[in-house]
C-alpha cells in the first residue's frame, strides 16, 4: 500500500515537472476551462444579482393590496373607496398620532433614455406616493437634495436609476405629458425601488389624468402575524375585489419570473460548453499520453504499477483544469463584479442591478472545472495503463 | 481532386483525435447557432414588417392610453391611407404560464391596415357581426386545440367588466394565418372585437393604447410621423410616432443588451476552439513531417503541401460547423414549439454567418501548420532533424 502511494507521488511529481515542455497542449485545457468557468460565473453573477435586488425588496411585515387577479401593480386599478376601506382594516400599524402607516400609490410608466443612447426610451416606473411612504419604507433614505413637496411637480429619483438613465440628475427637469417635473432629491434603498422616480400621489393623479385612481396600497402590519387578520377582514367585505400579498412574497415571485430566462440560457450554454471542454480535455490528455508513450512504458518496465500511472495522468488533467477554473473565475470577477445593468422586470419596467460574483459561485465554478478535468483525464489515463509495454518501448 | 482523397485519408490517421476535435467543433457551432438565433430574434427580428406603417403611442409610455378623438385627426394627415387602433387586453387563459398576447381591435380597420393576416371572408364576417368574438392565430389555436365556434374564457389582469369581475368569454370567429412562412411563425396573438370590449369594460372607455397608420408612400414616413406628433404637442396627450419596426425593436431593447452578452459568450467559445483545433492541427503536422517530406520528394510542390494542410483544416471546421448547425436547427425547432417565441432556425443569414465563421476559423488554425509544412526542407525532414 505504502509503496503504491510512494509510486503515485513519484510519478505525479515527475509528470508535473515535465509540464513546461508540453506547455502548448496543456494550455488548451487551461484556456478551455477558463472560458467555461468565466462564462458560467458571469451569467450566474448576473442572474444572482437580479434575484438579489428583487428579493431584498419588500418586507415580511408589509402588504401589497392590488385589484383581484392583477399580478402586478401596473395592471391594478383601484378606487378611492378601496383605499379608505383598506386603511381602516384590522392589523395595520398606526403611528403616534393614530394614522395608519400605509401609502396609496399610483404607478405610471414613463420612458427615459438609457445613458449613451439617443433614441428608443425604456420603461421606468414613476411612483406617486403619499407622505407616509417615508415612514412606511425606512430603507428609503434621501442622500442628496430633499423630499418632493406635496402639490408641486417635484420628483426624487433612485440612485440606480440615476446611474442608468440620462436626464434625471439632481436639479434637472423631465417632461412628462406636457408638464415639467423638477428632480429635487436622490434616494438610496438598495432594492428595486432604487430604479424608480417618486412623486406626490395627488400631483401624479391630476398630471396624468387619473383622478382618484390608484394602483396599490402598501401597508405596514402591526406584526408579520397580523396578515391573516387583515386578509380575512378585507376578503369578507363584499365591496372589495382585491388581492392581498405579503410584500416580500410579491417581489420574490417577480424575481423568479425575471430570472427564468437567464437561468434557462445559462443551463443550455453550460451543458454545451461543458461537453465541448470535456472533448478538448480528452484530446489534450490523449496527446499528452501519446507523446509520453515511451516514458510510461519505461516506468512500467522498471516495475511501476498501472494505478500510479493512471493517477498521475488524472492528477495532471485535474490540476490543469483547476488552474483554468481559477483563471476563469478571476476573469469573471475582474470584468463583471459590481458591473451594473438594467433589464425589464416583471412589472414591465426597468430594474437596475449589479452583478455579484460570490464565493459560492466561484466554488461552483471550480468544482465544475475539476469534474470536467476528471472526465477529460479518465479515458486517456486508462489507456495509458493498458498499452502493451514491448510495443510501446519500440515505438517512435 | 486527387488531393482530396489524400486529405480525407489523413483525417482518419488518428480516429480518436479527429472525432474529439470534431465534437469540440460541433459544440462550438451548436452554441453559435442557438445564440445567434436568439440574438437575431431580438435585434434583426423586426425585418419582416415593411416600412409602410407608423405606430403612434403616448409619449409618456405605450402603457398610457390615447383618447379616441385623435383617430380622426391622424386619419386626416395627408399621406395616411388608413388607421387601426388597438388596446392591450392582458388576459390569462387558465394559467399565467399559457401566455399569449391579446389586443382589442376594430375588425374592418384591422383587416385594412394588416393585410398580412389571412382569413376567409366568412371568418371576417363572423368577427364583425358576433359581438363577443375574437380571431386567433393558427399557432395559438393549435396549441390549445381551439376551433371556430369555441367559447374561450379569459381572465383579464387589467379590465373588469361592468359587474366588477375580470372574467370575459369570447367566441372564436376565425383562425388566421400569416401571408408567408415568416408571418405564419408569428401567428400567435388573439384579436378581440373592440366595440364589445369598449362597451363592457368598467373604465378607460373611448381610449386606445396605440394607433397604427398605413401610409400611401413609405418614403414619407419621417415627415408624417413629425406631422402627427406636432399636432398633439403640448397637449395632455402628447404622442410619439415611430416606424412599426422601431416600435417592435423597442421591446427587445427593454430587455437589455442581449447582443453584447451573446458576443461575450461566443468570443470565449471560439477562442477556446481556436486553441484546441489549432493545437491538434499543429500536432498532426508535426507527426507527419516524414510523410510530407516523402510527398515533396515525389514532386509535390511546396504550395500543394500548404494547400493540403489548409484543406484538412477547412474540412474539419466545415464538417463540425455543419453538424453543429443541423443540431442547432433541430433544437431551435423544439424551442420554438416549447416557448412560442419564433426563433428563426433555418434563416439564411444564420447559415451564412456560420459558414463564414467556419472558414475564418479554419484559416486561423491552419495557417501556421500549413506554413510549416510548406517550408519543410526535404533533407532535414527525412533525417528527422
Amino acid at each position: 500500500m505504502f509503496s503504491t502511494l510512494n509510486q503515485i507521488s513519484a510519478i505525479t511529481l515527475a509528470n508535473l515537472r515535465t509540464l513546461p515542455s508540453r506547455i502548448g497542449t496543456s494550455l488548451v485545457i487551461v484556456v478551455g476551462l477558463a472560458g467555461v468557468v468565466a462564462v458560467l460565473t458571469s451569467l450566474m453573477a448576473m442572474s444572482n444579482g437580479l434575484a438579489a435586488t428583487l428579493s431584498t425588496t419588500g418586507k415580511q411585515d408589509r402588504v401589497v393590496m392590488l385589484r383581484a387577479s392583477s399580478e402586478t401593480e401596473l395592471n391594478s386599478v383601484l378606487g378611492r373607496q378601496d383605499m379608505d376601506v383598506a386603511k381602516q382594516a384590522p392589523g395595520i400599524a398606526k403611528d403616534a398620532s393614530g394614522t395608519p402607516i400605509a401609502s396609496a400609490e399610483l404607478i405610471v410608466i414613463t420612458e427615459l433614455l438609457p445613458i449613451g443612447q439617443t433614441k428608443g426610451g425604456v420603461n421606468v416606473t414613476l411612483r406617486g406616493v403619499e407622505q407616509m411612504a417615508y415612514t412606511l419604507r425606512p430603507e428609503v433614505r434621501i442622500v442628496e437634495g430633499e423630499r418632493f413637496k406635496p402639490g408641486l411637480r417635484e420628483a426624487i429619483v433612485g440612485r440606480a436609476a440615476q446611474s442608468q438613465f440620462s436626464g434625471v440628475t439632481l436639479g434637472s427637469t423631465v417632461r412628462f405629458r406636457g408638464a415639467d417635473w423638477k428632480i429635487v432629491g436622490t434616494f438610496e434603498s438598495g432594492d428595486a425601488h432604487e430604479s424608480e422616480l417618486w412623486v406626490d400621489l395627488e400631483t401624479a393623479q391630476t398630471s396624468f389624468g387619473r383622478p382618484n385612481v390608484y394602483s396599490a396600497l402598501i401597508a405596514q402590519l402591526e406584526s408579520a402575524a397580523s396578515f391573516d387578520a387583515m386578509k380575512s377582514a378585507l376578503m369578507a367585505d363584499p365591496r372589495m375585489k382585491i388581492e392581498l400579498t405579503r410584500e416580500r412574497a410579491y417581489y420574490s415571485a417577480q424575481s423568479e419570473q425575471s430570472t427564468l430566462g437567464i437561468r434557462i440560457l445559462t443551463t443550455v450554454i453550460l451543458i454545451i460548453m461543458g461537453f465541448g471542454a470535456t472533448f478538448s480535455a480528452l484530446n489534450t490528455m490523449y496527446s499528452a499520453v501519446s507523446t509520453r508513450t515511451k516514458e510510461i512504458a519505461t516506468l512500467r518496465a522498471i516495475g511501476f504499477g498501472g494505478l500510479p500511472v493512471m493517477v498521475s495522468v488524472l492528477a495532471e488533467s485535474m490540476l490543469l483544469a483547476l488552474v483554468g477554473g481559477v483563471l476563469g473565475a478571476l476573469i469573471a470577477y475582474l470584468m463583471f463584479n459590481g458591473y451594473s445593468l438594467n433589464t425589464l422586470g416583471a412589472g414591465f419596467t426597468q430594474v437596475a442591478f449589479s452583478f455579484q460574483v460570490s464565493a459560492q459561485l466561484v466554488a461552483t465554478g471550480l468544482i465544475l472545472s475539476m469534474v470536467i478535468g476528471f472526465f477529460g483525464g479518465l479515458l486517456p489515463a486508462f489507456s495509458a495503463t493498458r498499452m502493451s509495454i514491448p510495443t510501446a518501448l519500440r515505438a517512435g | 481532386m486527387k488531393l482530396m482523397g489524400l486529405v480525407w485519408a489523413n483525417l482518419f490517421r488518428k480516429k480518436t483525435r479527429t472525432v474529439l476535435t470534431l465534437l469540440s467543433l460541433v459544440s462550438a457551432f451548436l452554441l453559435f447557432g442557438l445564440l445567434q438565433a436568439v440574438s437575431n430574434a431580438f435585434s434583426a427580428g423586426a425585418d419582416f414588417v415593411g416600412a409602410s406603417r407608423l405606430v403612434t403611442q403616448a409619449r409618456v409610455s405605450f402603457t398610457q392610453s390615447l383618447p379616441m378623438r385623435q383617430l380622426r385627426q391622424i386619419e386626416s394627415v395627408p399621406g395616411v391611407e388608413a388607421v387601426s387602433y388597438q388596446q392591450w387586453f392582458g388576459g390569462v387563459y387558465q394559467d399565467p404560464k399559457n401566455f399569449f398576447a391579446q389586443f382589442a381591435v376594430d375588425p374592418d380597420r384591422f383587416f385594412t391596415v394588416f393585410p398580412e393576416w389571412v382569413l376567409t371572408d366568412a371568418e371576417k364576417e363572423r368577427f364583425r357581426s358576433i359581438k363577443a368574438s375574437a380571431i386567433v392565430g393558427s399557432q395559438t389555436a393549435a396549441k390549445f386545440g381551439w376551433k371556430v365556434g369555441d367559447q374561450v374564457p379569459l381572465e383579464s389582469t387589467i379590465w373588469p367588466t361592468q359587474d366588477g369581475n375580470k372574467s370575459w368569454i369570447f367566441e372564436i370567429a376565425g383562425i388566421f394565418r400569416g401571408k408567408d412562412s415568416e408571418w405564419d411563425a408569428r401567428a400567435n396573438q388573439m384579436f378581440i372585437n373592440f366595440g364589445y370590449f369598449d362597451e363592457e369594460r368598467q373604465f378607460g372607455r373611448g381610449a386606445a393604447g396605440i394607433f397604427t397608420s398605413k401610409l400611401k408612400d413609405a418614403s414619407q414616413a419621417p415627415v408624417i410621423a413629425a406631422t402627427i406628433d406636432g399636432m398633439f404637442e403640448n397637449s395632455p396627450d402628447e404622442t410619439k410616432t415611430q416606424s412599426e419596426k422601431d416600435f417592435i425593436l423597442g421591446f427587445a431593447k427593454q430587455l437589455g443588451n442581449i447582443g453584447l452578452l451573446v458576443n461575450y459568450v461566443l468570443f470565449a467559445v471560439f477562442f477556446t476552439i481556436l486553441l484546441v483545433v489549432g493545437n491538434t492541427m499543429a500536432q498532426s503536422v508535426r507527426e507527419r513531417i516524414p510523410e510530407l517530406a516523402v510527398l515533396k520528394t515525389l514532386g509535390f510542390t511546396d504550395f500543394t503541401v500548404l494547400f493540403m494542410v489548409l484543406a484538412e483544416a477547412l474540412l474539419v471546421c466545415v464538417l463540425g460547423a455543419l453538424i453543429g448547425m443541423v443540431g442547432a436547427v433541430l433544437l431551435l425547432k423544439f424551442a420554438t414549439v416549447a416557448s412560442g417565441i419564433a426563433l428563426d432556425a433555418g434563416s439564411s443569414t444564420l447559415w451564412l454567418q456560420a459558414i463564414c465563421a467556419a472558414v475564418i476559423l479554419s484559416f486561423a488554425v491552419g495557417v501556421l501548420p500549413a506554413w510549416r509544412a510548406r517550408r519543410l526542407k526535404i533533407v532535414d525532414a527525412l533525417a528527422g532533424r
